[in-house]
């Protein structure tokens, strides 16, 4: 398999842990579901990114789904934090969105459908570590835009229109702040309850 | 009484076996030959309902959206006539008269003839209808003007089903009607004019695609993609699983393969590929001339093989032999050497995928390296393989690299 998906590593790296380049999201570990969603929407058009759409066009879906496991089942380290430029008081704006959002502008806390410990669960909810803040932030911008979309309910996209261009650089921010945690593999399917119907995660 | 009556429906019953079994025949046949038209490519939309239409299609002269061929008796097809359907495939004409913008292949599907129409008419006819309204073209002054296809048909439309030629095999005749008809190979392979025609005489001549930048190289020359000097193995298995000993096919032509070519039977395919070598001519090497100054050429060329060694070699070989089929051989590959280098700098560029087909499931791809490598590296490394090991290419500028960055992906 792995010489099969090589076509991917220049930007996504040889076992998925990402490159330098901050746009280009680490693969390894997350949930093999959500990876085979992703790779759904971009050969079908739902995701827009010219280059992914180009290169899985022609691919059958039994093929796309043991691409996702592939990556899926691929553990290298979670990168070392980097250092932020933003201020204390935007990394504790960007804490209280993550852990606890802002009921009075029904923003739910992203922990509560990406976990406790922002690990995702199995089998469609991706987890939020080891991303780059840019990566994080042109992604919540896609879902605004509507370059990037997901099965209904698109839940993505009600949240990301709730949030504010500060609120996106503040949570994206202190998300690449967190240190890796012990156990970095996605929470069992219905660990705990999603406060709203998602398309990418059926009950 | 009521004996003959259990006699009768005994009858029917009878009858109407036979007559439903060769529906079912036509239809299934119907349905194998939308496939060799690729009817799909076009007529559905990406995540819509099969054969709905309202897929955009980019023109040079504006967007063209397909029709929806489902037996939809207001939206689609479903309250024509037999006829109707012959005369739109043969003539480009709506059942109203009214003319089809040649993005529609009838130019080439002119040449189907009536009983295979008919046979795909039975295929359309037994499909799920499916309620969606036609979206309307944005196509811009003047050819939104469907009148002025008038004088488009009079330059480069004649009707006509296929007619054999009595001086060729069986064989060669069944592939010449699929490649010129239902294959519409033309469509890409054949030079197309700034009034989106093509002349018969230029007929497979090869072009670049319009919208798309990719270059459909000639069929017949063996300098391109003339199969002249091909066994009739590599044909058939480049054009059923989209990968052979010799290369494989990216772009719009694994569209091809993925939609259509892998569903045809080995028969079909032989027939084509005996077409296509019959037309492939042995064009004379002309001397490669290159637009760069020598100097240049020669810088580019140890450049290119720092980049190729460093990036290329280890799927490609170190002289270019590959490891076919999956890592296609460059050293003698005619889709590398040939006169345009719009395709190499391409698959630079994004790298590609062959399709997933049934012969060759889980295809490996080529990476993309646009992100890696800077448009003088682009440039030396495909002026590399197109001069080395043989190859008789030329070689190809930083501003042609640059050029292909920002081509359509679509």
């Amino acid at each position: 398999m792995a010489a099969r998906v090589e076509a991917c590593t220049p930007c996504h790296g040889d076992k998925g842990q990402g490159t330098n380049d901050v746009y280009f999201p680490r693969l390894a570990g997350k949930p093999a579901g959500y990876l085979y969603n992703q790779l759904l929407a971009f050969r079908n058009g739902r995701r827009k990114y010219p280059p992914m759409n180009y290169l899985l066009e022609f691919l059958s879906d039994p093929y796309l789904q043991d691409i996702a496991n592939y990556f899926a089942s691929q553990h290298p380290p979670l990168p070392p934090q980097a250092a932020t430029e933003v201020s204390q008081q935007v990394l504790q704006h960007g804490e209280a969105l993550v852990t606890r959002g802002d009921a009075a502008r029904a923003i739910t806390a992203c922990a509560s459908c990406h976990g406790p410990a922002l690990t995702g669960m199995e089998p469609g909810i991706p987890g939020l570590l080891g991303l780059r803040p840019n990566y994080v932030s042109a992604q919540l911008g896609a879902w605004r835009y509507g370059t990037r979309t997901a099965k209904a309910p698109d839940c993505m996209q009600i949240v990301a229109g709730h949030l504010t261009e500060a609120d996106v650089t503040a949570l994206a921010a202190w998300l690449a702040t967190r240190p890796a945690p012990e156990n970095a593999a996605p929470a069992p399917k219905g660990a705990y309850a999603l406060p709203f119907p998602c398309g990418s995660e059926p009950n | 009484m009521a004996g003959s009556s259990w006699a009768l429906l005994l009858l029917l019953a009878v009858l109407a076996k036979p007559v439903q079994a060769q529906d079912n025949d036509t239809i299934a046949r119907g349905e194998y030959l939308a496939r060799a038209g690729d009817c799909v490519a076009c007529h559905t939309a990406p995540e819509g309902p099969l054969f709905a239409g309202s897929r955009a299609m980019p023109t040079p002269f504006g967007t063209i959206y397909s029709t929806n061929i489902t037996p939809d008796r207001e939206t689609g097809i479903g309250k024509w006539s037999a006829d109707d359907f012959y005369r739109t495939m043969h003539n480009g004409r709506f059942p109203d008269g009214g003319l089809i913008y040649p993005a529609m292949p009838f130019a080439s599907y002119t040449k189907v003839t009536r009983a295979d129409c008919d046979a795909i008419f039975a295929y359309l006819k037994s499909i799920p209808p499916v309620s969606q309204r036609n979206r309307p073209n944005d196509l811009r002054f003047p050819y939104n003007n469907r009148q002025l296809l008038l004088g488009w048909r009079t330059l480069f439309f004649t009707e006509g089903e296929y007619k054999n030629d009595a001086t060729k095999s069986a064989e060669w005749n069944r592939g010449a009607y699929l490649v010129e008809g239902l294959g519409h190979c033309g469509m890409c392979h054949s030079p197309i004019n700034a009034l989106g025609g093509t002349s018969e005489s230029e007929a497979f001549r090869g072009g670049l695609i319009p919208m798309q930048n990719w270059y459909a190289p000639a069929l017949t020359s063996n300098r391109e993609a003339g199969l002249g000097d091909w066994s009739m193995k590599d044909i058939a298995d480049l054009l059923k699983t989209g990968i052979s000993m010799r290369g494989a096919v990216y772009g719009p032509m694994a569209e091809v393969v993925h939609n259509s070519l892998q569903y045809l039977t080995d028969e079909d395919i032989r027939a084509m590929g005996v077409y296509l070598k019959g037309i492939a001519e042995h064009s004379p090497t002309p001397p490669p001339v290159s637009p760069l100054p020598s100097a240049e050429s020669s810088l580019l060329v140890s450049l290119g093989k720092t980049v190729y060694d460093a990036r290329c070699a280890n799927c490609h070989g170190a002289r270019g032999e590959g490891k076919p089929p999956h890592w296609p051989p460059l050293a003698g590959n005619q889709s590398i050497e040939m006169e345009s280098a719009v395709n190499p700098i391409r698959m630079v560029l994004n790298g590609g995928y062959p399709p997933s087909t049934a012969g060759n499931p889980k295809p490996y791809g080529m990476p993309p390296f646009a992100g890696l490598l800077s448009d003088n590296e682009v440039a030396a490394v495909v002026t590399y393989i197109r001069t080395s090991w043989g190859n008789r290419g030329t070689a190809v500028s930083a501003r042609d690299a640059n050029q292909l960055r920002s081509a359509s992906l679509d």
